[in-house]
């Protein structure tokens, strides 16, 4: 059975069935190195940053911040809600509509770059990418996430990967975030734990 | 959530997650030229209409149509209803061609509440009798979040015929369970009895027959259709008798606070529920309803209709 992505936990660090693999500062660290390769792969470029609901939203405004900081120039921010382009909405129990904000200037021709925290069977990034379509034509669309933790069923990669943590199918990645959970950190545990 | 027959049904946190989610609908199609999404894919909605309607059918219509739902539409007039067939056995029809939901008008109060345990397919009452009309009752509270901000602690004017109105009922019910205050005006005849308990105990309905006492204090004002169709009987000498004690003139109007906006379910009829400079007024509310209205029952049909079949919702 999948889990949900980086679904918040209360969070007992150093429990037996559940440990930290990033902790505050290599988050920190990571959205700096992600930022940098950002940059590098797409200057001169302007890009869109859109993160994916929910922990997707705060990890691309940090990556815009970072890039505005080491280039002075400001990135354009979005949220592009994918809830409705799922393709196991009848799955599961009725899912809440997150927000979906896209920047002034549209997407029509623009760099994007799709932020999620974790990568895991694609199938989001797929959604996301139906859900682009319909919002406009962008000239290409990359792929930026805090973590890749495999198992993938769709044809599909990450063009800026913060970390490869390889997991096994029955474990939950739980990224944690300041601005959604209180915290940073990124902890591995076992499902049902 | 099942079926949605009655504002009853609907439990505060239930109404503001499908008005929250209608918000998004809204959001998420803003601006965009292609006013699709494939959120209902292969599922069948019906529209089953014993009454004349233009918006609400229109706007279920629509509604599944921009989620990308197959709808199906069937009016008694023309259908096998002109036969003679039962609502039963046209209800036992459509579930056997397999349609995932059905949407109800009916003249009978209650004809959805028996339809729904006759089917297998989702049933969302769009107005029976002179009972429910519990979408109706959303898109004014979703018209009123937008221009109020909260419902909570406003003072809400329902004006006209009470008696014959479902829209009075199912609002009356879900603006208090929202928190709002609601004011009843209307002639001693077309009030039906007991209506002061329809808040339920926390929110106690006012009465008055009193419009111009009213309305100063009013956050805002829903008109009501005097409903002819439904009256067998003398309520009212004449409709200009009506008008000049519960029209909303333009002086009555004045009367109203700056920020409190005119609502009317329509078909409104103008000059006597209404008069045309406050119907097409900033203060008019009347086409956000309507707009509101499609985003709304995109959210009902959403809740409805994705998300695990076996589950049975929260306690409504």
């Amino acid at each position: 059975m999948r889990r949900e992505r980086g679904s918040a936990v209360t969070s007992r660090p150093g429990t037996a069935e559940q440990r930290e693999l990033l902790t505050a500062a290599d988050v920190a660290r990571t959205v700096v190195r992600m930022a940098h390769q950002i940059i590098e792969r797409t200057a001169p470029d302007a890009v869109v940053l859109l993160g994916i609901p929910s922990r997707g939203v705060p990890l691309a405004h940090r990556l815009a911040e970072r890039i505005r900081e080491f280039t002075g120039t400001s990135t354009a921010v979005g949220t592009l809600d994918i809830t409705l382009y799922r393709d196991d909405l009848r799955r599961r129990p009725n899912r809440p509509l997150a927000e979906t904000m896209l920047p002034e200037g549209g997407l029509d021709d623009a760099l994007v770059v799709l932020v999620d925290d974790v990568l895991y069977s694609g199938r989001t990034v797929r959604a996301a990418l139906d859900a682009l379509r319909e919002y406009g034509r962008p000239r290409a669309v990359q792929l930026a996430v805090l973590v890749d933790r495999g198992h993938r069923e769709l044809p599909i990669r990450a063009d800026y990967v913060g970390k490869n943590l390889p997991t096994a199918r029955d474990e939950e990645i739980a990224v944690l975030l300041t601005e959604t959970d209180g915290t940073d950190s990124v902890i591995i545990r076992r499902a049902g734990s | 959530m099942r079926h949605l027959l009655a504002a009853g049904d609907l439990d505060a946190d239930t109404a503001t997650r499908l008005l929250d989610t209608a918000d998004r609908l809204e959001q998420a199609l803003a601006g965009r030229e292609v006013h699709k999404l494939p959120t209902l894919r292969g599922r069948t909605v019906v529209t089953l209409f014993y009454e004349n309607s233009t918006r609400t059918r229109a706007s279920f219509e629509i509604a599944g149509k921009w989620m990308s739902a197959d709808v199906v539409n069937v009016s008694a007039a023309g259908s096998s209803v002109a036969k003679g067939e039962s609502l039963r056995d046209t209800a036992h029809t459509l579930d056997a061609m397999g349609t995932d939901l059905v949407v109800l008008r009916h003249p009978a109060s209650g004809s959805a509440h028996r339809m729904a345990g006759w089917i297998s397919a989702h049933v969302v009452n769009a107005g029976d009798g002179s009972h429910e009309h519990p979408t109706q009752a959303l898109l004014d509270a979703a018209t009123l979040r937008h221009r109020l901000g909260s419902l909570e602690g406003r003072r809400i004017t329902i004006v006209g015929d009470v008696l014959h109105s479902r829209v009075a009922r199912s609002g009356v019910t879900l603006l208090s369970t929202l928190g709002a205050q609601v004011q009843l005006v209307a002639p001693p005849t077309l009030l039906p009895c007991g209506v002061e308990n329809w808040g339920g105990r926390n929110s106690p309905v006012t009465v008055s027959h009193d419009l111009d006492a009213a309305l100063p204090g009013s956050d805002a004002v829903m008109m009501l259709r005097v409903q002819v169709e439904r009256m067998h009987g003398g309520f009212f000498p004449s409709a200009r008798e009506y008008a000049i004690g519960y029209g909303l003139s333009e002086a009555r109007a004045a009367l109203l606070p700056a920020h409190a906006p005119v609502l009317h379910p329509g078909p409104m009829l103008r000059g006597m529920e209404i008069a045309h400079a406050v119907a097409d007024s900033p203060r008019s509310a009347i086409t956000d309803q309507v707009r509101n209205g499609v985003h709304v029952r995109m959210a009902v049909l959403y809740h409805l209709l994705s998300g695990q079949e076996d589950r049975q919702g929260s306690e409504a």
